[in-house]
């Protein structure tokens, strides 16, 4: 062996297998079975809406990131979250329009991966929320065939006929408004009206536990959300018993999807382990409060923005402390 | 039988890669042609040269004397001729001044006969004294002059002898190999450092992936002495001496401060069978045992090499190495330093050298922080690596400082895991030296 054929670099000179692109395709194969869940409960109309913000997402980050950015999968995975929080019979020119929005305005501004202060696929829900308010809505009502089209779908861009099909309200809305219950059961199957991911709660725990179990998700936000939510929940419903139950709590809208694949979101939550538990806390309690006090059924999208915009400062209170010594260093 | 194991918090499990070598037996490898000596072989100062070219040597000769405390003599590894003193590759990378000997092919290479001092009457300073003498040094890769650590400072009260047998880096084998091999010596250099320290107590750590090692000492444990083998958790890095000291004692040793301020004093395996030879056979730390692996070497094995082996030859021993062989890193894959030349010798820190085929090395292309944490997690002294590697890029160095850079033993752990592939202990390198550079500009 010659010596100008040796590799010199510093140490360490060996890696662990696993990569960003790696974690990244990881968690878009365990989002496939909540879209499979979709389809069963919305049938192609739940397809269409998935593959339109994917690849919307994808031509977006291609046209201005940088070259093979698409590769890493986080574009992907914006796609299918931004899908996941919208009702079936969504407009398709709207929901690619909220997938560009979430990829400019969610990532690439910010400077691109790793930067972005907050999770891009919920700006760009924020920004249909705010854009189209009547639409994201509009929830049809998950029954009707396989190929029957939810709502409004084909609507031409920038047009936005008000929806004739059939409608349900999401259990949170019937409770806020109507002051309706519904059923335990109904809930965790997901046999209920709401966005295509509020309705399949335990196939998301299964997915997270699976994450959580390779390692490629952090379980310490979800539990802290979940724990959060039901004890803040359960003293409310105490207090109150008008106020809905825990149970009721935790499997409806979107706080599954939220704290599983939301909340987790590596680049905008917390680094350090103990701020993820306050990341975690900071979200149940909002979300409680919103679905309670304030004036939407649903509250995970906002708290999961309000608690990513704390997360420099939880960052820098959370520094651990380092061996030999006695105080957190500062960050 | 379930053992209780300690261990840390954090840390990393790189693959071990030990099972190339554990269970190959130590064989002594022949004489090389030539030898090459550096004189700067341990921390502290380099010995002074007290040969010339064109001298005979014995195996064991002086080649070089201590200069001062902080300082071992270089002795000769095998009888021969001195060729001459010159520049020549030293392991770190640099170049240094190195005894270079042709050695005598049909010499007996049988050391002078020498007095071998009874330990039994000795006091502590000539204890040290005769332990310089033989030029011990730390043989876990450090190579810190073991004889300063049998002088403790006196201002501090040691309770404990901690011998490292973690030997947490991957592929290595040399000090498994030492402890199943050769027991009773590893337990009779402990009796002569703690007659030297004064001390009674003295707990030998091992990982738990090395039970016949564990089972060795166990066996040959004298009944007259207190020696607990303790038994660690496996992973890296287990053998850093303020993590192997905080699995033992549970304390962690302060920031900033040796190990002898929390009462204890700690040595390899391999450097405390050094000193048993010394007080055995007289002979002076010429050869170690080196464990010569990877996936890119031909035939690894554990070996008696004479300090001064140039790794061509070394390698050429094991049947050389395979084509797609790449990188040649002196100690492990984890903190081992990688060679650029192969004439470099292997001296007296040498623990192994291990070969990785180019598909095992590390690739260049890195992604962005995505501030998943692993880091954090794997650092064993708790630092933010994510942070620190933030502030090297734009070159904070003051600030990194102030976040305990200094903290950092470059372990490595961080960028063992990071998924970005963001070469963050390399990064801490090098703002270490940019520190310690700004520092010398202020003085």
């Amino acid at each position: 062996m010659t010596n100008d054929k040796l590799i010199v670099t510093a140490s360490p000179h060996i890696r662990s297998q696993d990569s960003v692109p790696r974690i990244m395709w990881h968690v878009v194969a365990s989002i496939v079975p909540i879209v499979a869940c979709a389809a069963w409960f919305f049938g192609i109309s739940a397809l269409l809406q998935v593959a339109t913000a994917v690849i919307a997402c994808l031509a977006t980050e291609r046209a201005t990131g940088k070259g093979g950015a698409i590769a890493d999968g986080s574009a992907t995975i914006t796609g299918l979250l931004l899908a996941l929080t919208l009702p079936a019979g969504f407009p398709l020119w709207m929901t690619a329009l909220g997938s560009a929005f979430a990829i400019v305005f969610g990532k690439q501004v910010w400077g691109g991966l790793g930067h972005n202060v907050f999770n891009p696929a919920l700006v760009g829900r924020a920004f249909l929320q705010a854009a189209f308010p009547v639409a994201i809505t509009t929830w049809p009502a998950p029954n009707g065939g396989f190929l029957s089209l939810k709502g409004d779908l084909f609507a031409f861009p920038l047009t936005h006929p008000l929806p004739d099909a059939v409608t349900s309200a999401t259990p949170l809305g019937l409770l806020k408004f109507e002051g309706k219950g519904t059923s335990l059961l109904d809930l965790v199957i997901g046999s209920t009206g709401g966005s295509l991911g509020e309705t399949a709660a335990l196939v998301i725990l299964a997915g997270g536990l699976y994450l959580a179990w390779r390692g490629y998700l952090n379980w310490r936000i979800p539990l802290s959300i979940l724990i959060t939510v039901t004890a803040v929940s359960g003293i409310i419903n105490l207090v109150d018993a008008s106020k809905p139950a825990p149970l009721f709590m935790l499997f409806s809208g979107g706080l599954m999807l939220g704290a599983v694949y939301m909340a987790t979101d590596m680049v905008t939550a917390p680094i350090t382990n103990l701020g993820k538990w306050v990341f975690g806390a900071g979200i149940g309690v909002l979300v409680v409060v919103i679905r309670i006090w304030g004036g939407l059924p649903e509250g995970v999208m906002y708290a999961i923005l309000f608690m990513n915009a704390l997360t420099p400062f939880i960052n820098r209170a959370t520094q651990p402390r380092v061996f030999g010594t006695r105080a957190r260093s500062a960050a | 039988m379930l053992t209780f194991a300690s261990g840390f918090r954090h840390g990393v499990h790189p693959p071990e890669e030990k099972g190339l070598t554990s269970h190959l037996p130590i064989r002594r490898m022949p004489y090389p042609d030539e030898l090459v000596l550096p004189l700067r072989q341990h921390a502290g100062k380099p010995a002074k040269l007290c040969v010339k070219p064109g001298d005979r040597v014995e195996r064991g000769d002086k080649l070089a004397e201590a200069d001062g405390f902080m300082s071992v003599p270089i002795h000769a590894s095998a009888a021969g001729t001195v060729i001459d003193v010159d520049w020549w590759p030293h392991p770190d990378g640099s170049m240094a001044e190195a005894v270079r000997i042709k050695v005598d092919r049909y010499a007996p290479q049988v050391a002078r006969p020498r007095m071998v001092p009874r330990w039994e009457g000795l006091t502590t300073d000539q204890v040290v004294k005769a332990v310089q003498e033989a030029g011990v040094v730390g043989l876990g890769g450090a190579a810190f002059p073991t004889h300063v650590k049998l002088a403790p400072p006196k201002d501090y009260a040691v309770h404990t002898l901690i011998i490292n047998g973690a030997e947490c880096e991957p592929y290595l084998t040399s000090d498994h190999r030492t402890m199943v091999e050769y027991p009773e010596r590893v337990h009779f250099g402990i009796r002569v450092m703690m007659h030297a320290l004064g001390l009674t107590k003295c707990v030998i750590g091992v990982e738990k992936n090395k039970p016949d090692a564990i089972a060795a000492l166990e066996r040959t444990a004298p009944a007259d002495l207190d020696v607990t083998i303790l038994p660690l958790t496996v992973k890296y890095p287990q053998g850093a001496e303020k993590m192997l000291i905080h699995a033992v004692t549970g304390v962690e040793v302060p920031s900033g401060k040796l190990p002898v301020t929390v009462g204890v004093v700690v040595q390899n395996v391999g450097s405390v069978s050094a000193i048993a030879e010394v007080f055995e056979t007289g002979l002076p730390l010429i050869e170690r045992i080196v464990t010569v692996s990877g996936h890119g070497l031909v035939r690894p094995a554990n070996l008696i090499v004479p300090v001064g082996t140039k790794l061509r030859d070394l390698l050429a021993q094991c049947d050389g190495v395979s084509a797609d062989a790449a990188e040649v890193i002196i100690g492990g894959p984890m903190m081992g330093q990688a060679q650029p030349n192969l004439d470099a010798p292997v001296i007296k820190g040498t623990t192994g050298v291990v070969v990785l085929q180019r598909a095992e090395t590390r690739q260049a292309e890195s992604y962005p922080c995505i501030h998943c944490g692993r880091c954090l997690d794997a650092c064993p002294v708790f630092l933010n690596p994510s942070l620190l590697g933030d502030y090297a890029r734009v070159q904070r160095y003051e600030d990194m400082a102030e976040l305990h850079l200094a903290d950092c033993m470059l372990c490595g752990s961080c960028a063992y895991v990071c998924p970005s592939n963001i070469p963050l202990s390399q990064l801490f390198q090098a703002s270490k030296l940019a520190l310690r550079r700004a520092k010398a500009v202020v003085a």
